[in-house]
């Protein structure tokens, strides 16, 4: 007991929250670009758009079948040397994230438009709307509405998937916390309950948001 | 119909392959390797990689965030040398894994991160004169049966950090046991006390670092080889490797560099004074 | 990456075993766990389906990598034996179940209430109805996500990496950390990896359209 009570000394919580704010500041910017890229690329596989659409779709199944782990190391060690991009701890975790993120994003957009049935598109494209119109007032609210729920359990994976980049030393939650059980190892149990905690509350009202979002959206 | 999917399903299942080999045999070369020292110069700053979690060496402090210990001194100590006083020294932290891409990458100027100088290193970056000399050690829980080196038979374990010479000595000095490998030197201290193997190895100026901690874990059997650290900087960096070793030499007359040795070593007891340089 | 390929075959083959071993008896437990915990949640019992809902609720929102790494140095203390290997397994065998929970409840309660309450007048204890009426149902809406969730699991064992579990991810790191070529070996690695992962998953995708097409119920 008196390992928790020293372990949860203001420096140690000061420090575990730093970490927590990098946790969220990569995953929030990560959550927005990957979002964007995901959409962009999710629609322009939905189009069917010759070459590009299928040369896309390989490139998102391939990332989609990598582990994330390996997609971060590749962008902290192998950027630089093989195109000469040289990326910071947290550029590179950014990076790694959005890359891996947009992939499943664009997945499930994709799938999201495709089951709006064809047949709103066609009695859209009758009455005189464009097929970019009839696309951005028809389909896509309806499509959107049925995506929110896995969205937002793929932006909740974003952030339990940021912890991965402790292999790089992103100074986010996990790394923070292996660094002060890592001086004093009487405090491993007591980091792990308030790491697990900590991850639980973000992910957990993050989860509840979308319960919400989705509830007001029908 | 099912047939000709299958066929597509094949296809598919080759493409990326092809492409993946593809892209790979367009990789190689590094960043452009520019001269450090002019950068350094015009921009009067210089980023080091430097270790996190060791005690003694580079350790991060839990209050202020800033990365502590003999190397960082040494390594402000040597900026100060070669740029002026007034250098911006910033410090990036590596671990065994990490620090050799980092500096090939570009991310850091030089390296100051516990490295033994080996032949194999050699080849891939060039090293500064010795600045410190351990010495690999074992390390076990107080009362283990264990007692050096040569107590590490078959069907026991011994845990490693990942991409240390450590690893590699230890298949030559203890080849029947078994060696877990993991990423710094917190994580292989965490996994030895939930017993996850029976000693740990790496430098012995590590281990003390590490028993300094928890006095229940002690250092047995002395050091078994000898490992040099020298500051790691890439290859083609002759004039900047040049005023490292210029500056180490100024720092060790002026006896900066005993001070140093000092400040950080004096205390830890069973350390032995004729390990360092 | 060829040559990497080719000069540490045997140690990337043995990683490919221990990512596959790993995987598959994750997925049988998690396939077990998921389920029960899936029928705790829908259970009409007070207690069984506040502990359902907690358990997924807990290891849904708790990363993979928190719970791999609490097997491996927290609870040897208390069960020793408890290796790099065994303990990334059980992670992510809790970690999925969770994941396999959401599935198999989603699919049940996609079969009709009505269903179960046919079963239960004509006679059926709750559990019959359960398991002759509406899991066989459930099971075809819930394959195609397993399927996707296997293909996880594959992709997710690599936290074995953070544990010494000898795993193809730790495999990797040893080898980049030994020849310093990192960029080829993980080009290497990842190359294995989707040799596992790729063929299983444009396998369900097939699986998925097809049924799709041919009513199943």
């Amino acid at each position: 007991m008196q390992n928790f009570i020293d372990a949860y000394s203001w420096i140690n919580l000061r420090f575990l929250l730093e970490g927590m704010w990098v946790t969220i500041y990569v995953s929030a910017i990560s959550v927005v670009l990957s979002f964007i890229i995901g959409a962009v690329l999710g629609l322009i596989r939905y189009m069917k758009i010759k070459y590009l659409s299928a040369v896309i779709g390989l490139i998102i199944d391939i990332i989609r079948n990598l582990p994330l782990l390996l997609i971060i190391f590749f962008m902290y060690f192998g950027l630089p040397s093989t195109f000469g991009i040289r990326l910071n701890t947290v550029t590179a975790a950014i990076v790694a994230l959005t890359v891996f993120e947009s992939a499943m994003l664009a997945e499930i957009i994709r799938g999201g438009i495709q089951s709006i049935s064809g047949g709103q598109m066609e009695a859209a494209r009758s009455n005189g709307l464009t097929y970019l119109q009839a696309m951005w007032y028809i389909i896509l609210p309806q499509a959107f509405r049925n995506m929110v729920p896995p969205i937002v359990s793929q932006f909740v994976s974003l952030v339990k998937d940021s912890s991965l980049a402790t292999i790089i030393l992103l100074p986010e939650l996990m790394y923070h916390s292996q660094i002060i059980y890592g001086q004093n190892t009487n405090y491993m149990i007591p980091m792990f309950v308030a790491m697990a905690f900590l991850y639980f509350v973000v992910c957990f009202l993050l989860s509840q948001l979308s319960k919400a979002l989705a509830r007001r959206l029908n | 119909m099912q047939h000709m999917r299958l066929k597509q399903l094949r296809l598919w299942c080759l493409l990326p392959l092809f492409i993946l080999t593809l892209m790979l045999t367009a990789c190689g070369q590094h960043v452009g390797e520019k001269d450090v020292m002019q950068t350094e110069r015009e921009t009067n700053e210089i980023t080091w990689g430097v270790k996190g979690d060791m005690r003694l060496f580079g350790l991060t402090d839990i209050e202020t965030g800033e990365i502590r210990g003999f190397e960082v001194d040494i390594a402000k100590a040597v900026s100060k040398e070669i740029f002026g006083k007034n250098v911006k020294v910033n410090f990036v932290p590596v671990n065994s894994n990490t620090r050799l891409p980092l500096l090939k990458n570009g991310n850091v100027d030089a390296l100051i991160a516990t490295m033994s100088i080996t032949a194999d290193r050699k080849k891939e970056i060039d090293f500064s004169d010795v600045y410190f000399n351990a010495g690999q050690a074992i390390m076990v829980k107080k009362g283990s049966k264990i007692k050096s080196v040569k107590d590490l038979t078959s069907g026991t374990k011994v845990i490693g950090i990942q991409g240390s010479n450590s690893v590699l000595n230890i298949k030559k000095y203890a080849p029947k046991s078994e060696v877990l490998q993991l990423s710094d030197a917190a994580q292989a201290f965490a996994a030895l006390k939930s017993g996850q193997g029976d000693a740990m190895t790496t430098d012995n100026g590590i281990l003390y670092g590490l028993t300094s901690d928890d006095p229940s874990y002690h250092v047995v059997g002395g050091s078994f080889t000898t490992e040099p650290y020298g500051i790691g900087v890439n290859k083609g960096q002759k004039k900047f490797l040049t005023a490292i070793n210029k500056a180490l030499k100024k720092i060790e007359k002026n006896g900066e560099y005993q001070k140093l040795v000092d400040k950080w070593f004096s205390q830890i007891s069973g350390f032995d004074g004729s390990v360092v340089k | 990456m060829i040559s990497i390929l080719v000069g540490h075959w045997s140690e990337l083959i043995e990683g490919m075993k221990y990512t596959i071993a790993s995987s598959l008896l994750a997925l049988v437990g998690s396939l077990i766990l998921g389920v029960i915990f899936a029928m705790f949640v829908i259970s009409p019992n007070k207690s069984l389906n506040v502990i359902g809902k907690i358990y997924v609720e807990i290891f849904r929102n708790i990363p993979l990598l928190v719970i791999a790494m609490f097997f491996y140095i927290v609870m040897p203390r208390i069960f020793p034996g408890l290796d790099g290997f065994k303990a990334g397994t059980i992670g992510l065998t809790i970690y999925t179940s969770a994941f396999i929970a959401e599935t198999v409840r989603a699919g049940i309660e996609s079969v009709p209430v009505g269903q179960m309450e046919a079963a239960r007048s004509n006679g059926m204890a709750y559990l019959q109805a359960m398991r002759y009426i509406v899991l066989p149902q459930a099971i075809k809406i819930v394959v195609p996500s397993l399927g996707n969730q296997f293909v996880n699991l594959v992709k997710n064992s690599s936290v074995l990496a953070f544990l010494a579990g000898f795993d193809l991810m730790y495999q990797g790191n040893l080898i980049a950390s030994t020849t310093f070529k990192t960029t080829d070996t993980y080009l290497a690695v990842g190359l294995l990896y989707l040799v596992m992962t790729m063929p299983l998953s444009y396998f369900m995708r097939y699986l998925e359209k097809r049924w799709s097409k041919t009513p199943t119920v």
